[in-house]
This record gives C-alpha cells, structure tokens and sequence, in this order.
C-alpha cells in the first residue's frame, strides 16, 4: 500500500520547490521549540498531521540511516490525549509506531478525569471531543509540559486561520485571540510564566493537499483507515456516520456497506469518513487536487454546532 | 494580458518557484477581507460547504465574501478584521500565502507582524472615502501609515489597489486622481512602488480577470502578484549564522560530536572553512555541514546548517557563527523603533531584546523623534506611545553583532519584550552603530 511515489513524478517543480520550503520553516520551529523551553512535548495522536510533524521532528533531531530509518531518541516525549472513543486501528499504529522507533509516550486517559470528577457526562454516548481538553491541561500540568508541539494547520479552520506559530496560553490554558503576540519576522516571543505553557505549530502554513503530498514524498506510514476500505456505514445529516459502539444505528436508519476512507481521524463520535476508491498516498494526491468539501465539512460532525464552536473550544485550551 | 507582462512573468517563473507571502492591509471598510475572499473564490480556493454557508448566511442576498476570512466571534460581532488570518491559494504560475492584516489602528501591531514576514504588501484605498476633485487629493492617514510601516519593514514590493471602482461614476478621472495623489506620496516617503492597480473587489473587477475598460491596459492585481519576486537571501559573500540549538553529545546518537544548527543568515558554510564565534571570538575550522540529518557538502543562506567544528569550543545557543574578521559587535546602536504595546515606551527602563537566538537585558537609552505620518517629518519627542515609530538609541548588556537592517533582516531585526507582563512591545530595525 505505502509505496514509495516518484516525487518528480507527481510534482512539477513549484509544488516541489514549495514542499522543500515547507520542510525547512517546520524543521526551524521544532528545533526553535525544544532549544528555548524546558520541558516540550510532541503531541502525537497517530493521526496524518501528527505522522507528518513526527518524521518533521525525526529530520530536526535524528541522524539518517539512509533508509528511511532514523537513529537516536527524540529529545521530548509524546502525548496523547485518549479519549476512549478512538478508532481501535489507530491506537494500534500509535503504540506499534512509538515501539518502532524506540520513542516515550504518554497517554493522558479521558476515562481517568471521569473517575476524578474534573470530567462530567451529560449522557453516556456525549461526544468526548471537546472534553480531552480537561485531559489535556491536566496531563501538561502532572508532567509540567511548558510546550507542545502539534500538527494543526491554518487552513483547517477559520479560528486556526487566525493563531500564530507560538500561541501563548495563560494559566488556565487558555488561548487569548485579542492578546495575541505580534510574531515578527521568526524572532519567536517565547518568554512565559510559571503555570503558563505555550503550543507551537510548526505545519501551520501547510495545507490538506501540502500533507498528502509529504507522505508521498517521504514515504510516511499511517493507520489503515486513511486509505479505502469497506465499512458499515448510516447516512445521516449529510454525512455518512460509521456504525460503532458509540454511534449505534439509529431508528429508522439503514445500514449500508460503503467503500470509504478517513480524511481526518479524531474521536469516533465526530469523525466520518468519505466515499472514496484511493488506496495510495498518490490516488490521495489526485482526489485533494479536485475536491470540493473542506476537509472539516466532510468529515467533523463537531464543527457544525456554530461558527465559532473551533474558536469557543480553544479559548478554553482545545489544541 | 499584455505583451510586456507576459514576458516579466515567464522571466519571472524561470527563476522563482516560491510561494509569495503577501500582505493586505488598508483602512476599515476598505474592502480587504472582500478582496481576499474575491482571490479565494476566483482562484477557487474556496470549497462547497464554505460556500454554502455562505449563502444560508447571505439568504437570498449576494454572499458577503468578507466572512470567509473574519474568523473570530469578535469579529463577526463587530464587522471588523481584529486579527492577522493566513489563507493559501495557487495558480498554474505560483503560490501565495496572504496575511490579512486589519486595518484598525488599535490593531497596527498584527499589520507589523504580517509585514514582517511578507514579500508584498497590497494596501487598499477606498476610491470612494476620497474627494477626487481636491487638487491634490488627500490620501486617509491608514494609507500612509500602512505603506509607510510596509515601507520601513523593507517589504520588497509594495501595492496600491485602488478599491470600490464599481462604486463610482466615472471611474477613469478618479482613479487617475488617485494614483497621483499615490505616486507623489511615494516619491515623498521615498517608497517603490510596484503597482497602483483599479479593482472593484466586490464585483472581482480587474482581481483575476482583467477590466474591462479601454483607458486602463495594466495588469490585474492577480497577474501583478504572480510576476512579483520573492524575498532571496544573499548566498554569497561572508557567512552570518545564528546558533539556534546545540544538540548534545549522545542523545542516542553514539559518540557525536556537538552539530550546532541555526538558519544561515547570509553567505554558505561548507567543511573546511575558518569560522569564529561570537561573542568569544575563538577560531575553529569546520569538519562537516549537516542538513535535516544527513551531511552535506555546502549549506547556503536561508537553510539550517548544522556545523560541527574541528575542536571542542564552549558554543552555545545565542552565539553567531560567521566569516573570521566579518562582523562587528556593538551594545549601543540607532534603530527605527515601532511600539506595539499599549503602555508607552520608558527611556531607562530594562527590556529584553532578541536579537538572532539571543535575549539580553537593553534599555532604551534615548527616544530622537518619532514619525508623523501625516507630514513623513520626524518631530522632536521623547516619549512614543502604542502605533508610534520613532527613532531611538538603544544600549545593550552585552554587545550583539547588528547590522543595518536594509542590508541584512537577520542582522538587522530585534524585538523588545516587557520584562513584566512578556508582551512583545516592540520592533526594532537598526539603522547604524551609535
């Protein structure tokens, strides 16, 4: 499945000369964050952006085997905020990547802040994505984290559109998006206070299209479901919903086996998946070149709450 | 497209395959964001559902492209762009990063940091907020302020486009007004000017697709941007490289020396060459150049180089690598100072300043004048206030190796930072050694 693709084959010089570019403003960030804080932390999902931010931070802190292969440790760990209702087959790459490459993880678990009580269900089934970030805060503050890495991109969404490479967060982890730091030039601002921390995007100036054309080029694994497969699916408020423990069928819903693959995978209850026969990062490349949905329209049943719901839940420390 | 466009472009493509970073800024109202989404929507950079709720949005009315790049609540609230947003398109030729900088003044400082990074800036004049009769026509303060910020952060090609054209009877005389009104401001400030162009946004008139009006035979403002260059570094000449990070002995890596990385100001680094540190000023050769984890023969301006050095030398984060005998270093020096922050600038006070990869204690030894931007005369003060530009004499704890800024951004740039509360308060572009 995971070939390698002919980058010269698939990009005319532009799109090649402005991956290299890409690369090397990213490698920038990751070596700028973990020389000026203390305690970083690569936040790692096992999703594309994060694979992607991954073999980002293998190129800024390893040597190269000439393989493919990198040697050494990364110099921070890895941070996953799980929140019980992930796809089983990205836990599986997640833990099977992080034993390949001899790397740390830390799994901040959402069923735990539920037993503490900092986390409270409305009902059983609620969706957790907009609860990790209680899981989140309270994972930077057990490990002290005072930055995180992760692989967020402008052009996900209107809000992210909006935050800067180092996003400051307060002692509540909150973003502040009227208090921003100017950022000039790449004279980063990283200066923070005890009990404050800071997030640091180095992809943010990637778009979709940028990602799948870097997984291509360098050859990057990711968990099965990215690529086409069958599944049971329902069809609901335009989207079609996958059948699992967590999102039961409804009544009245038909049951259907489509040939789709994920765009984007977070927690089960708000992620989907789109019809689609691309089983190669390259057959991926061509569909991004002609698509007409967003990558969140397509695929997040969360973001259709409000204008704002990505911008609400940041302000209260969503990555 | 005319003939003698046609050929700037191709020239133009032969060379550079960078994505242009730009700029918009303009006064509120100008237009900017309508713009923008006018660039997305025709270079089809905007996607179906995006659309749609756009038009659920418009209900029935023509969809207001402008909400497309106003992403926060506060902005949808109050109608106004508060913030820098960062939006990609391409064409066939070329592709671009905006940063849409607002235009509100309580809000210059996230039009200076979208300056800061930017190959091109296009400042927007509302054509109708003119009188266009007035001999010469008097140009809106945010005008001036904008292309002037633009200007002094060496924004290498600054854009006029003349805006709401639709909106206006007899276009051809206005615009005409205008643009004098616009090229004498620019000779004045002594600004280069790569194009005035008429646009109507909202209509899309002459933004991708050329007016149609026999008395302008220029180029659209898209066809402009794509024949724009892009920001090159100096490859040549001395080498100035900022350590950025200093990866440890084994880490993992068996027994490695010390790879000390950092983006290469200007000039190239290859095994062999003498180079000296600052501030030690301690001579070593280097014994390999390394690039994202593999070794190279030759690493050039604008790349990380990660350099090992012959010997074991007490280098770290902060230290400049450079050409033996190339760099001078000073802790006092005159800038160009633009304040961001809303408590005013303090003469004597501690800040911090960054300059490359180091932070050191400076104060601000004595503020000369400061700008008005209505004459472009510098005026006698001593103090500068939020928005202000002004020119100062800072001293520093310890010496740093600046340059002046139009010869080199990297050298040349600093930012101050509060001690108290970490804002960033200001840029500074230093203009000589005091």
């Amino acid at each position: 499945m995971n070939a390698p693709v002919s980058v010269e084959k698939l990009l005319p010089e532009l799109d090649r000369r402005h991956l290299d570019w890409l690369e090397e403003e990213a490698i920038f960030i990751l070596r700028e964050t973990v020389a000026a804080f203390e305690r970083p932390a690569l936040l790692f999902s096992g999703g594309k952006d994060s694979c992607v931010v991954l073999r980002l931070a293998e190129k800024a802190f390893k040597n190269s085997l000439g393989n493919g292969e990198f040697k050494g440790r990364l110099p921070f760990p890895l941070l996953h905020v799980d929140t019980g209702h992930n796809f089983p087959e990205v836990i599986e790459f997640r833990d099977r990547r992080v034993a390949e490459m001899g790397e740390r993880l830390v799994v901040g678990h959402l069923e735990d802040s539920i037993k503490r009580g900092t986390i409270r269900l409305s009902h059983p089934l609620e969706s957790r994505n907009g609860h990790q970030t209680v899981t989140l805060l309270e994972a930077i503050e057990e490990h002290r984290f005072d930055v995180l890495m992760g692989g967020a991109r402008r052009d996900e969404e209107k809000a992210r559109a909006k935050e800067r490479i180092f996003s400051h967060r307060d002692s509540f982890g909150q973003w502040q998006p009227k208090e921003q730091r100017p950022e000039l030039w790449t004279l980063f601002n990283t200066r923070i206070k005890p009990g404050e921390h800071m997030r640091a995007f180095p992809i943010s100036n990637w778009t979709e299209l940028d990602v799948w054309l870097y997984i291509a080029r360098e050859n990057i694994p990711l968990p099965n479901l990215y690529y086409a497969h069958d599944r049971q699916v329902v069809r609901r408020k335009g989207l079609m919903v996958p059948v699992t423990d967590v999102t039961p069928v409804q009544a009245g819903e038909t049951v259907e086996t489509a040939q789709v693959r994920f765009r984007t995978v977070g927690d089960m209850t708000c992620t989907c998946p789109v019809e689609s026969p691309a089983a190669t990062p390259a057959e991926i490349v061509a569909e991004t070149l002609t698509v007409t949905i967003s990558e969140r329209g397509a695929t997040r049943m969360d973001d259709r709450t409000s204008d704002a719901s990505m911008e609400r839940r940041k302000k209260e420390g969503y990555f | 497209m005319s003939a003698a466009h046609t050929a700037t472009t191709a020239v133009a493509q032969e060379v550079d395959h960078r994505a242009l970073r730009f700029l918009t800024a303009g006064s509120v109202d100008d237009g900017k964001s309508t713009l923008i989404g006018r660039l997305l929507f025709d270079s089809r950079a905007i996607l179906a559902d995006q659309l749609d709720t756009l038009e659920k949005r418009a209900a029935g009315q023509p969809i207001d492209l402008s909400l497309l790049t106003d992403g926060l609540e506060a902005e949808r609230e109050q109608g106004i762009t508060i913030d820098v947003a960062y939006r990609y398109f391409a064409t066939k030729q070329r592709k671009f990063i905006i940063a849409d900088a607002p235009g509100h003044e309580q809000y210059t400082r996230n039009m200076v940091t979208a300056a800061a990074g930017s190959d091109a800036a296009v400042v927007l004049v509302d054509i109708t907020k003119l009188d266009t009769h007035a001999k010469p026509v008097a140009l809106l303060p945010q005008t001036r302020r904008h292309a002037l910020l633009a200007h002094l952060l060496r924004v290498p090609s600054i854009v006029f486009a003349v805006n709401k054209l639709d909106a206006i009877a007899d276009p051809q005389p206005a615009f005409e007004a205008v643009r004098e009104a616009l090229q004498g401001f620019a000779e004045q400030a002594g600004i280069a000017v790569a194009g005035i162009i008429p646009v109507s946004a909202l209509r899309g008139d002459n933004v991708t697709t050329p007016l149609a009006a026999d008395w302008y035979q220029g180029p659209s403002l898209l066809q402009l941007l794509e024949s724009l260059p892009t920001t090159q570094e100096r490859k040549t000449g001395n080498l100035l490289l900022p350590v950025q990070y200093v990866a440890r002995e084994g880490e993992g890596t068996g027994n490695q020396p010390r790879t000390l990385w950092g983006r290469i100001a200007h000039g190239q680094v290859k095994a062999g060459d003498q180079v000296q540190l600052f501030p030690s000023g301690q001579v070593a050769t280097v014994a390999e150049v390394r690039r994202a984890g593999e070794v190279v023969d030759v690493c050039v301006a604008g790349e990380s180089a990660g350099i090992v050095l012959d010997r074991q030398i007490d280098v770290s984060r902060g230290d400049w690598i450079a050409t033996p005998q190339s760099v001078k270093d000073s802790n006092r020096f005159a800038a160009t100072l633009a304040w961001l922050d809303t408590e005013p600038a303090v003469v004597g006070r501690k800040y911090w300043v960054r300059h490359g990869n180091r932070w050191v204690q400076a104060r601000i030894a004595s503020i000369e004048s400061r700008l008005d931007i209505h004459t472009l005369q510098a005026t006698d003060t001593h103090e500068l206030a939020v928005n202000d530009i002004g020119r100062v004499v800072i001293e520093t704890q310890q010496p740093l190796p600046v340059e002046p800024y139009q010869d080199n951004r990297v050298g040349g740039s600093l930012i101050i930072v509060d001690p108290a509360s970490n804002r960033t308060s200001g840029a500074l572009l230093v203009q000589a050694a005091a």
